[in-house]
């Protein structure tokens, strides 16, 4: 029998742990450390596998080597002073991770934002999950073996987002845009027009990137029906993001939670069926065309007026005690932070929710009974930052 | 040892091209350095966007990224160094073949940059191995990064192949293993390799 064949008989049978070592007892485990380095582990990460010939039969990520104290730093500076260290949480997406220490920050002190920042913050927002969704079926594409061409593709449409961040912000990766309150700078007329143009070249960025690959016969052979998530497995682990809901389950944050000003906003949240790699490629792919509508919305709705709250306090920040919990949807899911304030300067307790780290815990799960090979796109699948998993 | 530049040229138009091997060498080792895919955090990001389209390192003779140290000449530090991957690093710069290079990229390889504070974060990467180019950034832009490339071709390009300053693979007497550190009761031991850094006088 063949692999697939066996996979999809036990999937059928309803295991999601298919069985694979037979029962002679004669089978001897090869323990294969893939990682630290290695060219497919999308920086420094460690997986101890257990394999079984070709099958995986035991997976134990290992952590750690990206730790770089994101916390415990964070709990010895002011506030504002964190707002560029979560620029590189996730520094494929620092404007999502500004938004949600941003909104954390002013649940604790129950600031007001006004309209036009909040505009602001979603159009940036948007743009962020486009550029990192494409980044990631980019990378993914290159573990199968496309090196270059859908990565190129991926890069040529960040590099102008980027260009856009880089004229409103002045970075390109680590923008540091929001304050508490609103934001830092305001757009000019000009910015928001080749804003408009770009997103006016996404929709065909989209398409050509949908018939390169959408209907490849060799992602397809490779990626349907490969690391299988159960929705109630992914629920019960608390996976979020794209993951989830390509294992078909309606959660996303921006609809569940009315953060910001997203039910303003007319789209739909796509889901997949099978939960498999290429429904969590499809789930990205038609993400990145919801994100274009709430763009066009955004871009045609946006309001003048002030960016910042006239009440926002910035020197002496000093929240009264208390907790918080704020909450975003990330492009890779639910990036939280949760805050305690002693009514000093800077926070007692600063704790980051990294959908990354999170959505790593059914690795073991979905990996088992597959190949080696799988085991690289299983992964990538998934679409982790270190940064953000080790902090 | 250079040939004259304009004999060179009288030579040129009679159709006889003069050179020196170790001009030909230095020009054919420029033109093809090889760097390992080797990313570690932020800056990966960026090295990654440098061999893209845009800023094309393929320009400099540099897109092949070779994910096997021994395939490698260059290694690019492109993010932080933590304390946990310190010792990987300089093993992976151990396995590398001589002629070697290494690129600092990055405000972390450099000093620790932004996370110096850390516990767990090694403060600049060049205390355990040898750094041709330190690149400052948070994370440094593409150009960059070309800039640092540019600077090594041209350190290549100077290196002569016999007397002081010739690179290290024709140097019998020169460092070719370096101590992998481990980790130790509260630091990496050793804290620094002494033959490569020593702590620098501040003078004030």
């Amino acid at each position: 029998m063949t692999d697939t064949a066996f996979r999809r008989e036990k999937m059928e049978e309803g295991w999601n742990r298919p069985p694979l070592i037979e029962e002679d007892g004669e089978a001897e485990l090869l323990e294969v450390a893939m990682g630290p380095h290695h060219p497919s582990t999308h920086g420094v990460f460690r997986m101890d596998l257990a394999l079984d010939g070709e099958r995986v039969v035991r997976l134990k990520p290992v952590f750690g080597y990206l730790h770089r104290n994101h916390e415990k730093i964070a709990e010895g500076i002011s506030y504002l002073a964190s707002m560029p260290y979560t620029d590189r949480l996730d520094y494929i997406c620092s404007l999502t991770n500004n938004w949600a220490y941003a909104l954390a920050v002013e649940k604790l002190v129950g600031q007001q934002v006004p309209e036009r920042a909040e505009y602001i913050r979603v159009i940036l927002a948007e743009f962020t999950r486009i550029q990192n969704h494409a980044s990631s079926i980019g990378f993914l594409i290159q573990e199968m073996g496309a090196s270059g061409t859908p990565l190129m593709y991926a890069f040529r449409e960040r590099e102008k987002i980027l260009d856009l961040f880089e004229e409103l912000t002045g970075s390109r990766m680590m923008c540091n845009y929001m304050r508490f309150g609103g934001c830092r700078v305001d757009t000019s007329a000009a910015w928001l027009d080749a804003a408009r143009k770009v997103v006016d070249g996404l929709p065909g960025f989209v398409d050509e990137f949908e018939n390169l690959l959408s209907t490849n016969e060799i992602l397809m052979a490779r990626c349907q029906r490969v690391g299988i998530l159960r929705p109630e497995l992914a629920v019960n682990a608390g996976i979020t993001g794209p993951m989830l809901r390509a294992s078909g389950v309606n959660y996303d944050i921006r609809k569940v939670d009315h953060y910001g000003i997203y039910d303003r906003f007319k789209f739909r949240v796509p889901l997949g069926d099978h939960g498999d790699i290429y429904d969590r490629y499809m789930v990205r792919i038609l993400e990145m065309r919801e994100s274009i509508t709430i763009l066009n919305q955004a871009l045609r709705d946006i309001p003048g007026g002030p960016i910042m709250d006239a009440k926002a306090k910035i020197r002496g920040f000093r929240p009264k005690p208390g907790e918080a919990y704020g909450r975003i949807e990330a492009p890779k899911g639910e990036l939280g932070f949760y805050l305690i304030s002693d009514g000093g300067p800077n926070p007692y307790r600063y704790r980051v929710r990294p959908p990354s780290l999170i959505n790593l815990t059914v690795l073991e799960d979905m990996c088992l009974g597959s190949n080696v090979a799988d085991v690289v796109l299983i992964f990538g699948s998934v679409d982790i930052v270190l940064g953000e998993v080790d902090r | 040892m250079a040939v004259d530049e304009g004999l060179k040229i009288e030579l040129g138009k009679q159709g006889v091209f003069v050179t020196t091997i170790e001009e030909l060498y230095n020009w054919g080792r420029r033109n093809s350095v090889w760097p390992m895919q080797f990313g570690l955090a932020c800056c990966a990001i960026e090295m990654i966007a440098t061999t893209m389209a845009r800023y094309d390192l393929a320009r400099f003779g540099a897109e092949v990224f070779r994910p096997s140290p021994r395939q490698a000449d260059l290694m690019i530090i492109s993010g932080t160094v933590t304390k946990k991957m310190a010792p990987q690093v300089v093993r992976l710069y151990n396995q590398m073949a001589e002629p070697r290079y290494v690129i600092a990229m990055g405000a972390c390889a450099i000093s620790g940059g932004p996370f110096k504070q850390g516990y767990n974060v090694l403060k600049g990467i060049d205390r355990y191995i040898p750094v041709d180019v330190h690149i400052p950034g948070c994370p440094p832009r593409p150009e960059a990064l070309i800039q640092a490339f540019m600077t090594l071709q041209k350190k290549i390009d100077e290196q002569p192949l016999t007397g002081a300053g010739r690179p290290r693979h024709l140097d019998a007497e020169a460092q070719g293993e370096f101590p992998v550190p481990e980790q130790g009761a509260h630091d990496l031991e050793p804290t620094s390799n002494k033959g490569v850094w020593t702590v620098p006088v501040v003078i004030r």
